[in-house]
C-alpha cells in the first residue's frame, strides 16, 4: 500500500485516496473553438509511461482535494507531491 | 503414558503441565510449551502424513516453518483447520490432528500405488496425459486429480472465531529476536526510537535458545532472556512473539501475522484468534535468520530424516530425542553441535562428513568426547519404508563422484546438515536485487529499493560475534538518524565455537545400477529426475522448470529445496548458479489464515448499512428491503401473503388512483454555493442553467467528457448563490468528486464550493392525483394551487412547525411533490404524513412500484443510462443546448453517435399482452435463425403497467423509433423464453406530460 503525501494533510495511506489519471492533461478551454483532432486527445489520448508519471490523486476520505502525485510506474516510488495549482517538475 | 523419546531434564516445556491430545485417534499427552510434532516425536511417532504425488511415507523434517511434510488437519476449539504445520502448531488440551492425503489411513494408503508406478508420474506428466479429450477435464481428471493430491480438507462451517486487523506506525521494525535482531531492537530502543520487535516462535532468542554459546558470561538463552525482559519495559517498544512478519510492500509497510489466542486454553469473548497488522515502518531490521538446507540422497525423505538443527532444537526446548541411534550427515560444523547434544544425552551419534580428514574446534571436541567420525563419507541411501531403519553409506572418493566403500549400518535417525541458506524473502519482497554469494553458496540481500537492512544470519554472517556487532551497529545508527540520539553501548564479550569451513558438497551420487528417489523437494514431491527431465525437455529458464516440476512452490515455497534446485540445474547446464538465477519470492513466507486477512469485515460488517431515518417504520409495517449500494431502501411493503408482483402492482396503482408516498431520502445531494453558481450549473449540465429563477427547480443531465450520459437530477435554486443539486442513488459520491475535479483543477477561477448534503435531509415523495389535496392539508396555511406552485416550484414552508422545503418533481410522472426535512425530522415527518393521508386512501410505495411508475412513464434511469447512451439514445436530446459549451458537448458530434441505426429507447409490448419480458432480453428479428443471430437491441428495464394492466418495457434498439409498428422477438436464453413483441414509444402512458403540470 502507497504512503501519499497530501500537501494538505500529511503522510497518509493509500486507501483514503483515489486515482484520477494523468495530471499532464490539459482540457480545452470552455467556449474556445477545438479541433476534434485536439478534442479527441483530450478524452482519449493518454501516456502509458514506464517510469516517472505525474497524475491526480483525490484524498477522498480526508481532505477531499485533488492533488499532483509524481510516482514511478515501475516501481510505486514516489518523488514529489503537490497542490493542484502548484508545478511539479 | 510413557513419553518414550522424551528426556527427564532437558528443554523449556513446562513439565508441571500435561496436556492430553490425540492423533489419528490415539490418545496421547505432551506438556505445555510442545508443538504437536514435538508431542509426536516424543511418543515416538514419526509417519504424520503421506506425500502429494507419490502418497509415500512422510515424517517431520524440521522444527518451525521450514516444514515441508508434516502438515495436519486439527481440530480444535470447534475449529477443524487444513494444513496445519505440526512443527508451529503449539498443543493445546483437547486439541486432534489428523493425518492428509492418505486414504484409509496413514498406515495403509492406497494412493500409495502411486509410489510404484512413480515411472509412470515424472514431471509435466498430468500436463501430458490429461490433455484430451478435453471434456473429460472437468468431469473426470480434475476431480479426481484433486481428490488424490489434496491436502487437507477445509471446513464449511462459519468461523465463529474474531480476527481483527490493526494499523502500526514506528522507527524501526524488526523481523525476528535472534541475537541480530535483539541487538538492533535493544540499540534503537536506548535511542529512543520506537520500536517493534516481532518473533514468529512463541520463545524470543532464535538460535540463543539452541547454540552453545555465552554473551558477557550468560547463556545464550540468559542472555536473551535479558534483553527480552528489559526491551518490555520500555514505552517505546513493542515486543510481539507468535507474529510473523510474512509480507513487504510498497513504501515500507509490512504485515504481521500474530497468532493470538490458539495457544490459549481460556479467552474472553472479544480476544481475537488473529490479528492482522498493517505496519509502515520508517526502517526495517531484517533479521530473519537462515534455514539449513539439507544434502540430497536417496530416499531422503523417509520419515525420521531430520535436519540437524532441528534434531538439536527438539533436544534443547523440548527435550525430545528423534532418535536413539542417530547418523549425522553434513558437509561442515554445526551438525557437530547436534551430535554433541545427543552424546550429552547419553545417546551415540555417528558423524559422516563429507569433508576429508581435518581439524576444527568442535570437530576436535567430538573427537575427544569419543564421537565415531567418518570423513569423506555420506548417506547413499535411507533404507526403511515408514521409518528409517538403517543406512547404506559410502565412503566417496577423491573427486566426490564415486565410493570406495559401501556399507549398510543400522540407525533409527539421519540428521543432515547441508550448510545454511539465508531467510531473504522480505528483501527480495521488498524489491532488493539478491546477489549470489560464493562463500556460502547461497543469495543475500544486494542492492536495497526500500528502507531495510538485513543483518546477522539473513545477511550471511553465521558467527554470533558478527552478528551481535551487525545488530548493534545497525540498530543504532537506523534509529540515530531518526531520533538524532545516539546512545552508547559496548558490544558484549562472546564465547562461541569457532567453524571450519564447510565443502560445497549437496547431492551423494549414486552408486552403479541403483536409482532410488532423491527428493530435491519434499512438499511437491519433485525429484532429482523431474529436474533432470524438465531440461531435457527444453526448460531452461528457472521460473519454467519451477512451473513444470512445481519445484518450490506451496505453502513451504522451496524453503529448503531452492538452492537445491538451484544447484541442480546448473549442474546440468553447465552454469554457476548465479547465471541461472533464482525464482521469485513473494508473500505471504508462510501461510496464514483466510479469516485473518478477512478481518473484521464480514457479514453486517462487511459494509456499512446506511438507513434512511424512517426505516424503523419500514421495518414496522412489513417492508421487504432492496439494497441500493450501501443503503437499505423497501422495495415493497407486503400486506398479508402478497407477492413482489402483487404489492408492487397494488402500490403503483394507488400511486396513480389516489396518492402514495415514498422514502427517497436516498437521492444524493449536493449544496452548492456561491457567486459563480449558476456558471459552474452551465457548464457541467447540457441544458441551460442561467436564467433559472430563485425558487424554481430544473431537471438536468450531465455528460462525461465522451459524451456518455453520466447522471441525471433536478437541482434547485434555493436563493441567488445558492442551489440544491440531486443525483441518482448509486452516483451520488461519484458525481461529488466528479464537481471537486473540475472547480478545482479545471476551472479553479469560478468562485464555487460544493459539499455533500445527503444525509442532512430527509425525503419523502408524494405521488399521485390526490397528492395536492394531501399536501394542502399537511401546509393548511400554504397556497398549494397550481397556480402558486406550479410544476418545477419550490417552497420553504413549516410542516408542523419544523422547517421543510417542497420541490414540486416527479419521478412518477404523476402529479407529485417531494418535501425534505432535516434528517432527525424525518420520522416526524413520515408519520405525519401517513396520519394525514388516510383520508386520501395514501399508501407507502417501494422501489418497485416507483420502478412501474417511471418504466410506463418512459422515464429512464440506471438500466438506460448504462454508461454507453448519449443523449439522443434516450429521447433527451431536447435537454442539449446548442447555444453554450458544457462537459462532453465536443464528443456528440463524433460520427458513431450520429447514425441513424444507432440503438435508441423505445417501448415493447407482448403480442399476447400477457408474457412479461425478461429485462436483458435480446431482441432479434427471427427467433429460430441460425446463430450468431443478429442482436437488434437489448430489453433494459420491464413492468407490469398498472395503467394498461399488460406488460410493458423499455428496449435499446437499432433505429430507435422507425422501428415503432414492427414485431419482434424479446429472446432470453437465460430464462429460456422467447416473446414476441411489438415496438411503441418509449412513453406508454401520458405521453404529452400532462399530469405533472396539472
Amino acid at each position: 500500500m502507497l504512503y501519499i503525501k497530501c500537501p494538505y494533510c500529511g503522510l497518509r495511506a493509500q486507501k483514503e485516496f483515489s486515482y484520477g489519471g494523468d495530471a499532464t492533461v490539459k482540457r480545452p478551454n470552455i467556449n474556445e473553438e477545438v479541433s476534434s483532432e485536439d478534442w479527441d486527445k483530450f478524452v482519449y489520448m493518454r501516456k502509458s509511461p514506464r517510469g516517472k508519471h505525474v497524475e491526480l490523486w483525490q484524498h477522498i476520505a480526508g481532505c477531499r482535494q485533488w492533488i499532483k502525485v509524481q510516482r514511478d510506474t515501475a516501481t510505486h516510488e514516489i518523488f514529489q507531491t503537490a497542490k493542484v495549482t502548484e508545478e511539479i517538475r | 503414558m510413557s513419553q518414550p523419546f522424551r528426556l527427564n531434564k532437558e528443554g523449556l516445556i513446562n513439565r508441571n503441565k500435561k496436556i492430553s491430545f490425540t492423533f489419528n485417534g490415539k490418545k496421547l499427552f505432551g506438556y505445555e510449551g510442545d508443538t504437536i510434532a514435538s508431542a509426536l516425536i516424543a511418543n515416538g511417532i514419526h509417519l504424520v502424513g503421506r506425500s502429494f504425488k507419490y502418497h509415500r511415507p512422510r515424517g517431520f523434517f524440521g522444527a518451525g516453518v521450514e516444514e515441508p511434510n508434516a502438515k495436519l488437519q486439527v481440530e480444535f476449539n470447534g475449529h477443524s483447520e487444513p494444513n496445519v504445520n505440526a512443527t508451529e502448531m503449539e498443543l493445546v488440551e483437547g486439541l486432534s490432528a489428523t493425518s492428509q492425503n492418505c486414504w484409509p489411513s496413514v498406515n495403509f494408503d492406497v494412493g500409495a500405488i502411486n509410489n510404484f508406478l512413480k515411472m509412470f508420474f515424472p514431471a509435466g506428466f498430468y500436463y501430458k496425459t490429461f490433455m484430451w479429450p478435453k471434456s473429460f477435464w472437468y468431469k473426470i481428471y480434475e476431480p479426481f486429480i484433486r481428490k488424490a493430491a489434496g491436502l487437507g480438507v477445509a471446513s464449511i462451517e462459519k468461523d465463529k472465531e474474531r480476527y481483527e486487523h490493526k494499523f502500526e506506525y514506528c522507527d524501526l521494525l524488526v523481523t525476528g529476536s535472534g541475537p541480530s535482531g535483539l541487538a538492533s531492537a535493544y540499540a534503537a530502543a536506548k535511542n529512543g526510537a520506537k520500536v517493534i520487535l516481532a518473533e514468529d516462535k512463541p520463545r524470543f532468542g532464535g538460535t540463543l535458545l539452541t547454540d552453545d554459546v555465552s554473551i558477557d558470561n550468560l547463556s545464550g538463552k540468559d542472555w536473551a532472556e535479558k534483553i527480552i525482559t528489559e526491551l518490555k519495559s520500555m514505552p517505546n517498544v513493542t515486543v510481539k512473539n507468535r507474529s510473523q512478519v510474512f509480507g513487504y510492500y510498497d513504501h515500507n509497510m509490512l504485515v504481521m501475522f500474530e497468532r493470538v489466542s490458539d495457544h490459549l486454553e481460556k479467552k474472553s469473548k472479544f480476544t481475537p484468534r488473529q490479528r492482522l497488522w498493517y505496519i509502515r515502518a520508517k526502517e526495517t531490521i531484517l533479521s530473519t535468520g537462515s534455514i539449513e538446507r539439507p544434502i540430497v540422497f536417496g530416499n531422503n525423505d523417509t520419515p525420521g530424516i531430520f535436519l540437524s538443527a532441528a534434531a538439536k532444537e527438539y533436544m534443547k526446548v523440548y527435550g525430545v530425542l528423534v532418535g536413539k541411534k542417530p547418523l549425522i550427515f553434513t558437509n561442515n560444523d554445526s551438525a557437530y553441535e547436534t551430535a554433541l547434544e545427543f552424546k550429552k544425552n547419553n545417546v551415540e551419534p555417528i558423524i559422516l562428513d563429507t569433508r576429508e580428514e581435518h581439524s576444527s574446534e568442535l570437530i576436535d571436541e567430538a573427537k575427544s568426547k569419543g564421537i565415531d567420525i567418518r570423513f569423506s563419507h555420506g548417506v547413499i541411501v535411507a533404507n526403511g519404508y515408514k521409518k528409517v531403519k538403517s543406512a547404506k553409506i559410502g565412503k566417496l572418493n577423491k573427486d566426490k563422484n564415486s565410493f570406495e566403500k559401501i556399507e549398510t549400518i543400522e540407525c533409527d535417525c539421519i540428521c543432515v546438515s547441508g550448510f545454511w541458506t539465508p531467510s531473504v524473502h522480505l528483501a527480495s519482497q521488498s524489491g532488493n536485487k539478491l546477489k549470489y554469494e560464493e562463500k556460502i553458496d547461497a543469495f543475500i540481500p544486494d542492492k536495497k529499493k526500500q528502507h531495510e537492512t538485513s543483518v546477522g544470519a539473513a545477511n550471511g554472517s553465521f558467527t554470533l560475534e558478527e552478528s551481535l556487532k551487525h545488530g548493534f551497529e545497525n540498530g543504532s545508527n537506523l534509529s540515530a538518524k531518526i531520533t538524532e540520539t545516539k546512545t552508547e553501548i559496548s558490544i558484549p564479550n562472546v564465547n562461541e565455537k569457532k567453524y571450519g569451513a564447510h565443502d560445497k558438497f549437496w547431492c551423494m551420487p549414486l552408486p552403479k545400477n541403483e536409482n532410488p528417489k532423491r527428493f530435491v523437494d519434499f512438499q511437491n514431491d519433485v525429484s532429482v529426475s523431474d529436474i533432470e527431465i524438465a531440461l531435457r525437455e527444453g526448460y531452461r529458464s528457472i521460473e519454467h522448470v519451477k512451473r513444470y516440476t512445481t519445484l518450490g512452490m506451496a505453502t513451504d515455497q522451496g524453503r529448503t529445496s531452492n538452492l537445491n534446485g538451484l544447484q541442480l540445474v546448473s549442474n546440468i547446464e553447465n552454469k554457476i548458479v548465479p547465471e541461472v538465477g533464482h525464482t521469485t519470492f513473494r508473500p505471504p513466507f508462510t501461510p496464514i489464515t483466510i479469516g485473518t486477512i478477512v478481518g473484521r469485515e464480514v457479514g453486517m460488517e462487511y459494509m456499512p448499512t446506511r438507513k434512511t431515518p424512517m426505516h424503523e417504520w419500514h421495518e414496522k409495517n412489513n417492508a421487504v428491503f432492496v439494497d441500493a449500494g450501501a443503503w437499505k431502501r423497501p422495495r415493497y411493503y407486503k400486506q398479508g401473503n402478497e407477492t413482489l408482483f402483487e404489492a408492487s402492482k397494488r402500490e403503483a396503482k394507488n400511486v396513480r388512483e389516489n396518492v402514495g408516498i415514498c422514502d427517497v431520502t436516498t437521492l444524493g445531494k449536493i449544496d452548492i454555493k456561491g457567486p459563480d453558481a449558476a456558471e459552474f450549473l452551465n457548464r457541467v449540465y447540457t441544458n441551460a442553467w442561467m436564467k433559472l429563477p430563485v425558487g424554481k427547480a430544473r431537471y438536468g443531465l450531465m455528460l462525461r467528457e465522451d459524451g456518455i450520459v453520466m447522471d441525471d437530477g433536478t437541482t434547485t435554486r434555493i436563493s441567488e448563490n445558492h442551489y440544491h443539486m440531486t443525483t441518482t442513488t448509486a452516483q451520488a459520491a461519484n458525481i461529488l468528486s466528479h464537481l471537486e475535479y473540475y472547480l478545482q483543477i479545471v476551472w479553479p477561477e469560478l468562485n464555487v464550493n460544493v459539499v455533500s448534503t445527503t444525509e442532512q435531509w430527509a425525503g419523502a415523495a408524494i405521488a399521485g392525483p390526490k397528492s395536492r389535496d394531501m399536501l394542502s392539508k399537511l401546509y393548511p396555511d400554504l397556497d398549494v394551487s397550481n397556480d402558486a406552485l406550479p410544476f418545477m416550484g419550490y417552497r420553504e414552508a413549516e410542516f408542523f412547525g419544523v422547517p421543510s422545503r417542497i420541490f414540486r418533481i416527479s419521478f412518477s410522472g404523476e402529479l407529485a411533490y417531494e418535501i425534505n426535512v432535516k434528517s432527525d425530522h424525518g420520522m416526524f415527518m413520515w408519520e405525519k404524513m401517513m396520519e394525514v393521508g388516510k383520508e386520501f386512501g395514501n399508501q407507502p410505495y417501494g422501489t418497485e412500484a416507483l420502478s412501474t411508475l417511471r418504466i410506463e412513464m418512459g422515464h429512464v434511469a440506471g438500466p438506460e443510462l448504462d454508461g454507453r447512451t448519449i443523449p439522443s439514445d434516450v429521447s433527451l436530446n431536447g435537454l442539449v443546448s446548442k447555444k453554450k459549451d458544457f462537459i462532453g458537448k465536443n464528443s456528440l458530434g463524433r460520427e458513431a453517435f450520429n447514425v441513424e441505426s444507432r440503438q435508441k429507447i423505445v417501448g415493447l409490448i407482448p403480442i399476447d399482452r400477457k408474457s412479461s419480458i425478461p429485462e436483458g432480453s435480446h431482441i432479434v428479428q427471427d427467433q429460430n435463425a441460425k446463430l450468431p443471430n443478429p442482436k437488434l437491441g437489448h430489453v433494459s428495464s420491464s413492468c407490469w403497467s398498472v395503467e394498461n394492466n399488460n406488460p410493458f418495457s423499455l428496449a435499446i434498439m437499432k433505429d430507435g423509433k422507425n422501428m415503432i409498428g414492427k414485431k419482434f422477438f424479446a429472446v432470453s436464453p437465460l430464462k429460456n423464453k422467447s416473446i414476441e413483441v411489438e415496438v411503441i414509444s418509449s412513453h406508454y402512458v401520458d405521453p404529452e406530460g400532462k399530469r405533472v403540470r396539472s
